[in-house]
């Protein structure tokens, strides 16, 4: 009884926790500038179905591609039995599903543990991987110390979680051969019965053990729950709404600014009257001026670098790297969001995202090539906030870098971005 | 073989409207290499017998570099007063000599205003043989040589034109081969985003020079492109590795105008 009121306890209280951080994301997501992204809902659907749930664009790198699958079905299938902790947790029952499912509980709990088994050796096989093998795409400068703990943290938690699991049924299954207590004969143990020769054969020891690991299992998950939010690996959830609301044009596409078009209207056309709108910086300084699909895709990132190792500035030794891009969004959305919590909604410190997190260099390095935006398994665009702060730096403080600023000048005075005279546009005519 | 290019104002004056329009682009009109893939995709036109126009002294820049290095003012400026000029000749249907043009005034122009049927010259290329008017005879012959194409970022990826391109050197019966990095994960010449107009920024090399590995790599005799920046930039990276006489930078244009001895 006391079992069940400390877990009921612990569960609401995880619960509680996590929406209350969701809702400060979701807070934070939505001070960005509104665009629509809910056109062509069955389009959005099948994107999602494809991209998130099919994870079609991670088999561009077929090893990582294999090992993730791994871990995302044992993720989702392996949570069913967190259903059954959960109802046990509260109801003191034990294994409650296997009456009512029979055999086919058997089946489940063996797919389970073998499941959790190639979960196992997918997280060892990163930590190799980021540790021991140290692939280029983990590293680079926006990989610093916390991005690399994060990534490990992962791991571990979930090497950790699986071992309980395994050590779980192990004792269980020992305890339902000696037909202890209440520990009723269910479900098939393919792997936990290699494991149980390693455990001690007293009933009592046995029933220990699997209580803590239970404990520990059901504990780290709830924690592991609330470690989202302050991770990458929030990509768990947010792949799915940030697939829906993709961009559904062509990626060549840029936006057109509607701001703009107003006021060219004008100059072009002196009888045009203008609506009046809010005004509105052109272009984007900080993380508000983005819109909040930007922001979303700023919190959706895990990290994984495929932006990066495609991109052709970053590959030929420039300071861009897109996945910096998407990481000093977060980090400064969340700087933004403390702030509002700290000193109410209107404060506003002297940073923003352009200078104290991004860099010219970084911005002007771009060849807007789409590769970063390709190479995305969730479909995240960094580009849209490269060219966001591009605008902002040349239309609000008009600091292009002095060659573009010639080339604006050539095509304002001849429309060619060269020193040519419009007159002569028609000249290769004569060669022919 | 000579030619008299026809242009929107003289056709407009015989109260002609062509069936196509050709938008030539900046590079296409004043860069020496480029002005001759503009001369052949206008041997192209005029081979099939297409009735098409070019805007001469009209046209104006798309607005895409201006864009791209975030300079919408003076993007919309240009689109506007292109559009006024295409729409004043009641264009339908724009054929480009660049993927640049095409992206433009394909995608980012209707919103403006501006609404054309828009293609890319290799996609016109790739029309044409599939009509049978268009072959590979007559002219040069490309058979069995080492041909590779370098897929234009806002051709590729940016409008998912990977096909077109490679239709047009099918025909020739050369020994197509891909680069390591092609299609979709094709690797950028590093022109695009307007740095075609400016220094790049510091690094341990430049793009184009990353590309010529992949080239090499290939082991290709002609690296066959379909846009005048990309044809700028591999044409530079093969100079400097002093391989200008092993490997040629041609257009899909000038290679099919080639093979067909126009």
């Amino acid at each position: 009884m006391i079992g069940q009121v400390i877990f009921i306890i612990i569960l609401l209280a995880a619960v509680y926790l996590f929406g209350k951080n969701v809702a400060k994301v979701r807070r934070n997501i939505l001070l960005g500038r509104d665009t629509n992204r809910s056109d062509d809902p069955a389009r959005r659907w099948k994107v999602m179905a494809k991209v998130a749930l099919g994870q079609t664009k991670m088999v561009k790198r077929p090893v990582a591609a294999i090992m993730h699958f791994f871990i995302y079905i044992g993720f989702v299938i392996i949570n069913l039995e967190v259903l059954e902790i959960m109802i046990d947790g509260i109801f003191g029952s034990h294994r409650i599903f296997s009456e009512p499912l029979g055999s086919l509980y058997g089946l489940l709990i063996g797919s389970f543990e073998i499941l959790a088994v190639l979960v196992l050796v997918a997280c060892v096989v990163f930590l190799a991987r980021r540790n021991m093998l140290r692939l280029k795409r983990f590293n680079g400068i926006e990989m610093t110390a916390w991005p690399k703990s994060d990534a490990n943290y992962i791991l571990i938690i979930e090497i950790l979680l699986m071992m309980a699991f395994l050590t779980m049924n192990a004792a269980d299954y020992k305890l339902q051969l000696l037909h202890f207590g209440h520990y009723t004969e269910a479900g098939s143990f393919p792997v936990s019965t290699l494991i149980g020769p390693l455990l001690p054969t007293g009933a009592n020891a046995l029933a220990t053990i699997e209580r803590v690991c239970w404990w520990f299992h059901i504990i780290g998950i709830l924690t592991f729950l609330n470690y989202l939010p302050y991770s990458k690996h929030f990509h768990i959830l947010l792949a799915f709404p940030n697939t829906w609301y993709s961009n559904l044009h062509k990626k060549g596409e840029f936006t057109n600014m509607a701001s703009v078009t107003t006021e060219v209207k004008a100059m072009l056309d002196p009888s045009f009257v203008p609506e009046a709108t809010a005004v509105s910086r052109f272009g984007a300084k900080d993380v508000t001026d983005l819109t909040w699909k930007n922001l979303m895709e700023a919190y959706t990132c895990t990290e994984c670098g495929r932006c990066t190792s495609v991109c052709p500035a970053n590959i030929t030794g420039k300071l861009l790297s897109p996945r910096k891009i998407m990481m000093d969004t977060r980090d400064r959305l969340t700087q933004v969001g403390n702030n509002i919590d700290k000193h109410g909604k209107d404060y506003t410190d002297d940073k923003a995202l352009l200078d104290n997190y991004i860099t010219r260099e970084e911005l002007w390095a771009c060849t807007t090539c789409n590769a970063c935006v390709e190479a995305c398994p969730v479909n995240i665009n960094p580009l849209e906030i490269i060219t966001e702060m591009r605008r902002y730096l040349v239309m609000e403080e008009s600091q292009a870098p002095a060659s573009l600023n010639n080339m604006f000048g050539n095509m304002e005075n001849n429309g060619a971005p060269w020193k040519y005279s419009q007159a002569d546009r028609f000249n290769w005519a004569e060669r022919s | 073989m000579e030619q008299k290019i026809p242009t929107m104002a003289e056709m407009a004056a015989e109260g002609k409207e062509p069936e196509i329009l050709f938008w030539v682009g900046c590079a296409g009109s004043f860069d020496e290499r480029a002005q001759k893939i503009t001369r052949d995709i206008c041997k192209i036109l005029q081979h099939v017998g297409i009735s098409y126009a070019v805007l001469g002294t009209e046209e104006s820049c798309t607005g895409d570099p201006a864009k791209r290095a975030g300079n919408e003012f003076l993007f919309q400026m240009q689109a506007m007063a292109n559009i006024e000029v295409l729409n004043g000749y009641n264009i339908k249907k724009i054929v480009t000599g660049c993927p640049h043009c095409f992206n433009t005034i394909a995608n980012e122009y209707p919103g403006l205003g501006g609404k054309y049927e828009v293609i890319h010259h290799t996609q016109l290329i790739q029309g044409l043989i599939n009509d049978g008017k268009l072959k590979a005879e007559g002219g040069e012959s490309f058979k069995g040589r080492r041909i590779t194409f370098h897929d234009p970022c806002y051709l590729g990826r940016g409008n998912n034109v990977y096909e077109a391109p490679r239709a047009a050197l099918e025909i020739l019966d050369t020994e197509l081969v891909e680069m390591k990095r092609c299609k979709s994960n094709g690797l950028c010449c590093g022109a695009g985003g307007a740095q075609m107009f400016k220094e790049p920024e510091p690094g341990k090399k430049d793009v184009n020079m990353e590309r010529m590995a992949d080239v090499l790599e290939a082991k290709a005799q002609i690296v066959a492109s379909a846009c005048p920046f990309c044809m700028t930039m591999m044409s530079d990276g093969v100079k400097h590795m002093d391989k200008d006489q092993e490997i040629k930078v041609l257009d899909i244009a000038e290679i099919t105008a080639r093979a067909n001895g126009l």
